[in-house]
């Protein structure tokens, strides 16, 4: 930048010409100044402050009634599509369910550029434990960056879509399996693994960009070393302070298996170069085997970008019964705490709380039920830990109605939206409740078990998800829209005060970020349960695109011939969801909107 | 690869495929069936496809929580061998044995270990198998028992480029990692018989105050949900070839228990 200097010559004019071109390039090829243009959209989370806010105004409340559709294209694999696409000048990227194809489009006219099709081992379908979805790529200086199913993390060139370099990070006949959106922060991948309940240690690895080879990798169970917790690690709550607490807090090597995935949403806050991120469920052992709080699973982790290094953490569902990952995302906002504007970390948790915390300290500042939440009664702000409901503890020998949430969370990995115009955070979410009942018989390679089994349903009010606006200052929800399904697709909001989301059962919708009210509509291909981005095309127009496809968790019933009489099939999803095959199959259709653009009317 | 294209082309030609028996099976998991067909549900399957003058025909697939929906509901196949009796997502027929789980010591050790109540228990190193989200019945009442310091897990499913990799808990008990293993009688009977070490296997008692927890099972063959009329078969061929399928079991050292008419109280 200090290269633009006052002109005095022709040559110094051509000169300046080029480095300023140089200098606008080298700028352009950067993830985290391309993500301040809302003409693209270069990460699944649109920016590092996760906040799914673009400053595209030309779709508004006023004319979202006058949406269509623009374009459409087929990803080819009908499982759950649950990937952003991501925009990056002219040219969209988008990944798919597995096989894990990588397509590259003219964001405008959807013309295909080209195609990677990864050789991705067939094997990795048996071991994902929820369908094989795959949350989205990356770009950054050039390439994009993305995961397949069977551990590989892939480098592409943007251009060409030739491969640069692809590494294996894991085993999957280890039960390891890659699903998330990695996040590019100062020339390194970040990335985490999948497969909490097969017996895995959970990581985060830094990858260098340009070769793949591991800069850094912290695991979230084990010694301190391995989890790079040193001298600058200062966490708030005293549940968290200790020497090795990733191996104390568990019976004797229960730890080496202990899970605690890192398969959700990573953030970055450039001012304190720290990461956040929250960490899965507890495994493989059941918990009356794996007595202590089993750190440092479902955990929100503040990290040294560069090294690794822990900052701080809270343990969040200490010795969880419930299979609450703390996965989803954190957004980096600053709000008003007792006056004062102050740098928070939003976590709208999957046991149901509201999580406002201090980015620098940790400091949990409020934890407010967002949805029906019985099997904790609340949230100690002092001592940081969840005060818990004894009468729906899960016993073997105990039949156990009225969970709720159900395992899946209040919310699950799907990520909320925030605008700065309406100070609301726009929350996609599912409203179930859950039963343990004992008894069932399992039967896994030949070996027989009386097993617990989950029954789901929809929470109190008879509907089971829910689009909800929440005001972070006042600290409640304003106003919701109840649906049929789980709301399981992400959404976005836009300073035109509309705000995005797709349904379970194939509406794709637009609504007033003011009020709710729904704007548009449309009856899609598939149920959706993707993430809706918004862009502008080379002809003006802005864009708002999503990928249809149901499956995932939630909508594996409707994509993998679950039989619906079965209720606790999909981990007792089934149940939940048994009426979905009524209202879509399976698909991969990727759906773009405009009010002018694209190929419509041709 | 043969056996799926030859169950494709099987499919296309159905129900003309009357002649064939299409069984879904693990194709690494000794004692009950490997792609070589060495197990001993190989050669059950051979004995009723003998029995109803067919030929079989495999379909591999890993027995995880999700192998009947992308086998048998995926018509993949129309049987599997081994399923527990009463099993609620497909139809099981009556059940051609039934196992308990069972300890599996070093014969030299002379522990003569047979009860889940027996106080050693708290100091012995036991191994168990780990499933996932579930347990194994002695993993919980071990845990109820607040024996949990002692107790090691081995993954039911894990290192697939080895071969049987339930086969680890026992191998566990050969290498002293662990004084006893409590496993599901057919995996630490067979095991145990080709050990290079001597082990003892003894079934499990003292089981009763773990309730609902169960430690017997009757296994019986699978099909899907309302295919009456192979389930009626196999029924008829279980009843005709009972010695032949105990000949079968003894000879894989499977322990046999007798469940009078509780085959089905899943």
């Amino acid at each position: 930048m200090n290269d633009r200097r006052p002109l005095i010559a022709p040559w110094a004019v051509v000169a300046a010409v080029f480095v300023a071109l140089w200098v606008a390039k080298a700028v352009a090829q950067d993830a985290s100044s391309l993500m301040n243009d809302d003409k693209q959209w270069v990460m699944p989370a649109k920016n590092y402050a996760n906040t799914r806010f673009s400053g595209l105004k030309q779709i508004t409340s006023a004319n979202a009634g006058q949406l269509h559709v623009a374009w459409t294209f087929s990803v080819g694999s009908n499982h759950g599509q649950e990937a952003a696409p991501i925009v990056v000048g002219d040219t969209m990227y988008v990944v798919g369910a597995y096989p894990n194809e990588l397509f590259a489009l003219d964001a405008t006219t959807g013309d295909l550029k080209w195609k990677y099709s990864p050789r991705v081992d067939p094997a990795s379908q048996g071991e994902a434990c929820c369908d094989v979805v795959n949350r989205g790529e990356v770009y950054d200086n050039g390439k994009i960056f993305f995961n397949t199913l069977d551990d590989h993390t892939v480098a592409l060139d943007a251009k060409t879509g030739k491969e640069v370099w692809a590494v294996k990070l894991g085993e999957i006949t280890k039960g390891m399996t890659l699903t998330m959106a990695p996040i590019a922060v100062k020339g390194k991948i970040l990335v985490g693994n999948s497969g909490g309940e097969m017996g895995i240690r959970g990581w985060v690895t830094a990858l260098d960009e340009n070769s793949g080879k591991i800069v850094w990798r912290a695991y979230s169970v084990g010694p301190d070393k391995d989890v790079l917790i040193g001298p600058r690690f200062h966490p708030f709550y005293p549940d968290a302070k200790g020497k090795d607490l990733g191996v104390k807090t568990w019976p004797p090597g229960r730890w080496e298996v202990g899970g605690g995935p890192v398969w959700g949403w990573l953030s970055y806050d450039p001012a304190t170069n720290l990461i956040f991120y929250g960490t899965g469920n507890p495994g493989p052992w059941n918990s009356n085997q794996r007595e202590g709080d089993n750190l440092w699973t479902t955990t929100i982790f503040a990290r040294d970008a560069d090294t690794g290094e822990a900052v701080w953490a809270d343990v969040l569902n200490p010795h969880d019964l419930y299979d609450y990952d703390e996965i989803n995302e954190n957004l980096l906002l600053d709000l008003p705490i007792a006056g004062k504007p102050t740098h928070v970390l939003v976590h709208p948790g999957r046991d149901g709380f509201m999580f406002v915390i201090d980015r620098q300290t940790g400091q949990i500042y409020s934890a407010d039920k967002y949805d029906t939440q019985t099997s904790m009664s609340a949230f100690d702000l002092k001592t940081g830990r969840p005060v818990m409901n004894p009468a729906l503890k899960p016993l073997l020998g105990k039949n156990i109605s009225g969970i709720c949430p159900a395992s899946p969370g209040a919310k699950d990995w799907q990520p909320t939206a925030y605008s700065p115009m309406t100070h609301l955070l726009y929350i996609p979410h599912q409203h179930l409740c859950m039963d343990y009942k004992t008894g069932e018989v399992g039967y896994i390679a030949g070996t027989p078990y009386v097993g617990a089994t989950v029954d789901m349903y929809a929470g109190p009010g008879h509907y089971r998800g829910e689009f909800a606006a929440w005001d972070l200052t006042k600290r409640k929800k304003v106003w919701a829209i109840h649906e049929k399904f789980p709301v399981w697709s992400g959404t976005l909001v836009t300073a035109g005060n509309i705000a995005v989301y797709g349904t379970m059962d194939r509406w794709f919708k637009v609504v007033d970020a003011s009020d709710g009210k729904l704007l548009y509509q449309f009856h899609s291909p598939s149920g959706y349960i993707g993430q809706p981005v918004t862009y502008q095309g080379k002809d003006g127009n802005q864009y708002i695109a999503m990928l249809s496809g149901v499956g995932g968790w939630a909508g594996a019933i409707a994509n993998a011939e679950l039989d619906p009489r079965v209720r606790t099939g999909a981990l007792g999803y089934t149940g939940a969801v048994g009426d979905l095959p009524a209202f879509t199959s399976g698909g991969s259709t990727l759906m773009v909107f405009s009010l002018g653009g694209g190929h419509a009317g041709h | 690869m043969r056996a799926t294209s030859l169950a494709a082309s099987l499919l296309m030609m159905a129900p003309a495929a009357a002649g064939t028996l299409r069984v879904c099976s693990d194709p690494n998991n000794l004692p009950f069936s490997n792609r070589a067909g060495q197990g001993f549900e190989n050669k059950i399957a051979d004995l009723v496809a003998r029995d109803l003058h067919d030929n079989v025909a495999y379909t591999y697939a890993l027995q995880n929580g999700k192998f009947i929906q992308h086998t048998l509901k995926a018509h993949k196949c129309d049987v599997v061998m081994g399923i527990s009796a009463g099993a609620d997502d497909l139809d099981t027929t009556r059940p051609y044995y039934a196992s308990t789980y069972v300890f599996v010591s070093r014969k030299q050790d002379a522990l003569a270990l047979n009860s889940l109540t027996d106080p050693r228990l708290r100091k012995l190193r036991i191994g168990v198998h780990l499933i996932g989200d579930d347990a194994t019945p002695p993993t919980m009442a071990l845990g109820q028992e607040g024996i949990v310091d002692n107790v090691r897990g081995y993954m039911i499913q894990s290192d697939f480029d080895r071969p049987n990799p339930p086969a680890r808990l026992i191998e566990a008990v050969e290498k002293k990692d662990v004084d006893v293993a409590a496993v599901w009688g057919p995996l630490g009977g067979y095991f145990a018989k080709g050990a290079p070490v001597p082990l003892a296997v003894t079934p499990m008692t003292g089981t009763e105050r773990f309730a609902p927890l169960r430690f017997q099972f009757a296994i019986a063959m699978g099909v899907r949900k309302g295919d009456g009329k192979l389930r009626a078969q196999l029924d008829a061929v279980i009843a005709r070839e009972a010695p032949a399928i105990r000949n079968i079991l003894a000879a894989y050292g499977v322990p046999l228990v007798d469940l009078k008419g509780g085959t089905d109280d899943g």
